[in-house]
Formats: C-alpha cells, sequence, structure tokens
C-alpha cells in the first residue's frame, strides 16, 4: 500500500446520496482476475451511453472538475461488498472520498487499498458542494496527521475521525496482513484453547 | 449486565484486541465463490503464503453460472476464465470445491446452511454482502472485501470494529400472504436503506420465532439492505430441526452436546441494545419497492408517496429513482404492465420459495407477454423440486425450472433484463442497472412476483389466494 499523508487537490463534486457499488462499477465489469484497469468503468453507466458516447451531464464527463477527492453524498459505497468499487475509485486517480456516512464495508475496502473514506459533517459536505458550485477551483486539503480538512482560502476546517490503527497504517503505508501474520502463535493458541 | 447472543459469539472469537482500534477475529467457515477470491489468491501467491486453513473453507461456483446447459462449457470467455481460476485456486491448496456439476453446487448462501456448514454459535465470513444469511442459524456471518478475503485465507483471521447492537422486534400475526420477505422489505422501508449502518441486528418477537429457518434465511440475507453489518436470530428448537441429519451437521452425541452450548447463546434478559425498534406484523402488507434502493417500498395496496412524504435531502434521490423507473409520485403499482419475473437468488430460491410458487401456480397459466425465470438456489433444492413435482407443475402452468445460480439478481451470466424494461423479483437489490444496464427491478416476494407472471402484470397476491 503507498504511504499517504497528506493531499491539496480540487475535487469533483457527485451531489447524490446511497450511490451503491453496483453504480461504481457494475457486476459485468466483475470478471477480471486482476486488480487493474477498473477505472476505466467508473460509473460505468452513469458514464456512457448504451453506444459507449459519453453522457455529457454526468459530473465526471464535466470539463470544469477535475482533482484527487472525490466528494458525494450520504451512505456512499452501499450494498455490495465488491472491493472492485474500491480499486476502480483508486484506478481512476481520486485518493480520498468525502462523504457524511459511508457504509461498512466499502469503508473496510477503502482503507485496505489506502484510499481514504473521509467523514465530515452534513454541514461541510453542503459547503463543498456549494463553493465547488461556484468555483470548480476551490482547493481542499486533507492531512491525515492531524486528521483535518479544510477549504482553502476560508474559515472552514473540520476534523475527521480515523482510527489510531487505521491512522498507522495509511501514513506508512502498512497493510492488515502484515499485522495478521505477526500474530500467526496468538492465531494458533487460540485455536488450541478452543478444542 | 446481560449479554445478546451476538455479543456472546463475539467475544469468544476475539484473538486479540488493538486499543482503540479493531479486534482481531476468528473466523470459524470461511465461503469462497468466483469472483471475489482471484485477487486474494494471487496476493496469497505473490507473498509465497499458503492457505492457513484449507479445512475450514467451502468453495462453489455461483456467481458467473449458465442457469441451462450446466453440463456444457461456459459460453463468455472471462466467466469461464473466472470459474476455471477458482478451480485451479482450489486444487492448489486443498479446497473443497463444489463446482459446476457436483451435486452440492449452488449459490453460496444457499448450500453453506443445507449441508450443515452453517451452525449457531460461529463466525462465518465470505467475499459477499449477502453472508448475512447464515445469521439466521445464530451465527455471526458478514460479508467481506478481497482483501479481507486474503486476511482469512493467510491467518482465518479478520480485522474489524465491532458493531453497535441494534434489536428489531416483530411481534404479532401475520396476516395471509405475507411472507418473511415482505416482512424484511417493511421493515427496511421504515428505517431506510441506511438505518442498520454500523449495527449488527438482532431479529426477535414472536413473529420472528414462527419463522422457519428458510424464511429466516430471507430476513437474515437483506439486513445489508439495511445498511447493517449482519443480521442473526437466537437459534431454537426449529434451527436443531432443520440442522438435524445434515451431511457436514455435528451427529449423533456430538449433535446433542452440541445443541446444550447453542442452547446457551439466546440473548440474555437483561442485554442492553445501542438501538431498539418494534414492529407489530399484523401492520405488515405485500411489499413491492417502486424506487433504486431497497428502502424504497411500499404495501403494495398503497400508493407511491408524494415529493412531500419524503425528507428536503431525499428529494434529489427520490425524484432521480422515481425518472429511472417510469414511475410517477402518488400514484398504484397495481395494475401495471410488466413482462419480467425472475424467481430465485440467494433471498429466495429455497425449496420453500418454490413450494410457494408452485402452490401458486397450479392449475393457472404464465401470462403470455411475461418472461419467467425460476432459478432454484441449489443443485440439491433442484433435486428435491423435482422429486416433489414441481417441476412439472411449474411447466404445465408454462414455467421452466432451471438450474442453479445468482443468475438475474446480478446478471453476471446471460440472464438479464433488457434496457427499459420492468422484471418483478424476488432478489434483494433494485439498484439501477443490477440486473442488467437500463432494467427497472421492482423487489418483492415469490408469491407476489409469481401473481405478477401469472396476470402480465403488477398483482397483489392476495387475489390468488
Amino acid at each position: 500500500m503507498e504511504k499517504f499523508i497528506t493531499l491539496q487537490s480540487t475535487c469533483v463534486p457527485l451531489n447524490l446520496e446511497d450511490v451503491d457499488t453496483d453504480q461504481i462499477i457494475p457486476a459485468r465489469f466483475l470478471k477480471a482476475t486482476t486488480r487493474e484497469g477498473f477505472g476505466d468503468n467508473l460509473f460505468r453507466d452513469w458514464r456512457y451511453n448504451s453506444d459507449n458516447t459519453l453522457k455529457n451531464d454526468f459530473v465526471l464527463n464535466n470539463p470544469r472538475y477535475k482533482g484527487e477527492i472525490l466528494v458525494a453524498g450520504k451512505n456512499f459505497g452501499c450494498g455490495s461488498s465488491r472491493e472492485h468499487a474500491a480499486w476502480a475509485i483508486l484506478d481512476a486517480g481520486f485518493k480520498v472520498v468525502v462523504s457524511s456516512f459511508f457504509a461498512d464495508i466499502f469503508k473496510n475496502n477503502a482503507l485496505n487499498n489506502g484510499l481514504l473514506p473521509l467523514v465530515v459533517s452534513p454541514a461541510f459536505l453542503s459547503s463543498i458542494f456549494e463553493l465547488t458550485e461556484k468555483d470548480e477551483n476551490t482547493l481542499l486539503i486533507v492531512d491525515i496527521q492531524q486528521q483535518t480538512i479544510s477549504i482553502k482560502d476560508t474559515n472552514l476546517v473540520e476534523s475527521f475521525e480515523i482510527n489510531p490503527y487505521k491512522k498507522t497504517c495509511l501514513i506508512n503505508g502498512f497493510d492488515d496482513i502484515d499485522y495478521l501474520l505477526s500474530l500467526k502463535s496468538e492465531i494458533e493458541s487460540f485455536e488450541t484453547k478452543r478444542n | 449486565m446481560g449479554k445478546s447472543i451476538f455479543e456472546k459469539i463475539w467475544e469468544s472469537h476475539v484473538v486479540k484486541a488493538i486499543e482503540d482500534g479493531p479486534q482481531v477475529l476468528y473466523i470459524d467457515k470461511h465461503f469462497i465463490h468466483e469472483v471475489t477470491t482471484p485477487q486474494a489468491f494471487s496476493g496469497l501467491e505473490k507473498r509465497g503464503l499458503p492457505v492457513f486453513r484449507p479445512q475450514n473453507i467451502v468453495a462453489t461456483a455461483d456467481h458467473n453460472v449458465p442457469t441451462k446447459n450446466q453440463h456444457l462449457p461456459i459460453k463468455e470467455a472471462l466467466s469461464r476464465h473466472q470459474v476455471d481460476t477458482l478451480i485451479k485456486n482450489c486444487n492448489t491448496h486443498g479446497i473443497e470445491l463444489y463446482g459446476l456439476g457436483h451435486p452440492y453446487q449452488g449459490i453460496v448462501h444457499v448450500i453453506g446452511p443445507e449441508l450443515g456448514f452453517t451452525l449457531p454459535g460461529m463466525t462465518i465470513v465470505c467475499g459477499d454482502s449477502h453472508t448475512s444469511t447464515h445469521g439466521a442459524f445464530g451465527a455471526i456471518a458478514f460479508g467481506i472485501g478481497t482483501s479481507e478475503v486474503e486476511h482469512v485465507l493467510a491467518t482465518q483471521c479478520v480485522l474489524q470494529m465491532k458493531p453497535k447492537k441494534m434489536r428489531i422486534n416483530i411481534d404479532g400475526e401475520l396476516s395471509k400472504g405475507v411472507l418473511s420477505k415482505d416482512i424484511i422489505l417493511y421493515i427496511i422501508s421504515k428505517i431506510s436503506a441506511s438505518g442498520g449502518t454500523g449495527y449488527f441486528v438482532e431479529y426477535a418477537g414472536s413473529a420472528i420465532r414462527k419463522l422457519s429457518m428458510e424464511a429466516r434465511m430471507t430476513i437474515c440475507n437483506m439486513s445489508i439492505e439495511m445498511g447493517a453489518r449482519g443480521g442473526i436470530i437466537a437459534p431454537d428448537e426449529i434451527t436443531f430441526d432443520y440442522i438435524k441429519g445434515r451431511q457436514f451437521a455435528p451427529k449423533g452425541e456430538a449433535f446433542d452436546i452440541a445443541i446444550e452450548k447453542w442452547k446457551q447463546l439466546a440473548t440474555d434478559d437483561d442485554a442492553i441494545f445501542d438501538k431498539e425498534y418494534s414492529f407489530d406484523a399484523s401492520d405488515i402488507s405485500p411489499m413491492i419497492t417502486y424506487g433504486t434502493n431497497p428502502g424504497m417500498g411500499i404495501k403494495i395496496e398503497s400508493k407511491i408517496p408524494t415529493v412531500a412524504d419524503v425528507s428536503d435531502n431525499e428529494r434529489l434521490g427520490f425524484k432521480k429513482a422515481l425518472d429511472y423507473m417510469g414511475f410517477e409520485a402518488d400514484n398504484n403499482l397495481v395494475g401495471k404492465p410488466i413482462n419480467y419475473v425472475f424467481i430465485g437468488s440467494c433471498t429466495n430460491s429455497r425449496i420453500e420459495d418454490l413450494r410457494l410458487v408452485a402452490q401458486m401456480a397450479k392449475g393457472r397459466k404464465k401470462a403470455d407477454n411475461v418472461t419467467a425465470w425460476i432459478v432454484p438456489g441449489s443443485k440439491k433444492v433442484e433435486n428435491q423440486a423435482i422429486e416433489e413435482g414441481l417441476d412439472k407443475i411449474l411447466a404445465s402452468a408454462g414455467f421452466e425450472l432451471r438450474e442453479p445460480g445468482c443468475s438475474a439478481c446480478l446478471g453476471m451470466n446471460e440472464d438479464k433484463i433488457p434496457s427499459g424494461e420492468y422484471c418483478i423479483s424476488t432478489s434483494n437489490r433494485n439498484f439501477e442497472g443490477r440486473q442488467g444496464p437500463g432494467a427497472k427491478t421492482l423487489l418483492a416476494s415469490p408469491l407476489t412476483a409469481m401473481a405478477a407472471a401469472l396476470t402480465g402484470k403488477i398483482t397483489d397476491p392476495r387475489d390468488f389466494i
């Protein structure tokens, strides 16, 4: 996993609630046996018409909006457990998803891949949507060490929660599997005790 | 203070707790399928790691498989490759695989319980959000991502934050024509598609206690559709009777000893929940969804809500959903023509579901405009349906019993609903394009789905009972 400490970027505002993982990456694109290349089909059916032409009214196709931060309405990532959703978002160049509320499995999947699911208050989320609507060059600054997100050139700043273990993983690029493997003997003695 | 069933099982499986962080949870049973595992196995191989406890894993092929002519090679190259990759990985690592052609093959959440792998008190995971199904047996069962599948393959453990506890009580008598699918659609319509996020839900109450295991599985299956980490129902005599004699369940004295342990699992009277809801079973009607998430459900006799009925921040999503579905606010659904019906999926493809739809179809005919797919959840369900003559009853009504798999629930095989078409589906998700790009899904019970198949339009199933 790549190390991740701070980020300053414009964002792509997806002002919709309950964005499910079937929208993020439809099931018909889950047939790959590797982790790469899912970004091309991120939000496939919202981005493309059935003849593969672009849907101009979808925000990812709007040339105004670019950046490494995706901002979305509450309950982002609900539905299927497909980790392909996190892979697709990362593969499309995003490092952070901001929402007021994430579905549990998506949140775990994102963190396990170094994609930060950043929870802000509904009011802060509305501010991001309002400001980026007016000015697409609005910059967001994410600082994992300080656990803050701010909107540049405003006094808007909010702290976000991340549990200390996951914070350490993100900052150092550690994977859970390294930690779990280090517990091998404890796991074995747990098994012995139970039997 | 007393403990809930969830706490009892969780606490007995914690290998280690990280302060202010996740807990290392030992997993008793790991179910795997072809879609969410290839990258996990290749991750292991990259690190040169073996599978830690292959004997605790059960594999099947379900998402990509055709539901006709399963004896022939899978036509679609990518699907075939994914299924072949599963076979290769299971062979390499010594994992039991019930693949295509095996008499135990089927949807992972159907075969686990019916073979007796799913038992009370267990921790169970699978790279599939509907793993919550197994909670019907009094097990902690939840879906995980592919990285976590890799963790479990490598260490038989997964790192999880302990969820909060919710209890949903359903007391009273269910009305005629109301199935457990209606109970769960009703619950989700009340607490929303995100109302359970962060929680593990226990279902309790007199109406739940009377349900069969098949019906309980349907409820626990859809726990994830309200965002919950999982659902659980305390085991009782109905559970023990279901498990008794199943292939891989404990036998003889071991079974008797197990029952005594399982009886201790039920939630203590003085246990406290972070959140609790209570609903009256008699208020539940046959349910149907009108929108694009499972929380957008109504009683079949009711009208679609109006814009004024939904909260400010939900209006955009509500309008977008109606726009996608081609419905208007404040309209009835009953009487609207539909051309597709899907009866199947890990939610409703068990023998009890097939008995119910066959009973309704008996002596009647499928509507000419309807294409219906009736897909059993497993080879065992299929064979039992044939033994009971359900296939013949369905055939004389114009329906065909297909071969087992996930099928049109998510259209990874060729069973896709064409763009723009409505489908009454017994599956679990009505998301945009879930059953095929542009498909419009209405979730309902097997009885409501069969009623629509017989009339060619949305129909109150009580008209046929």
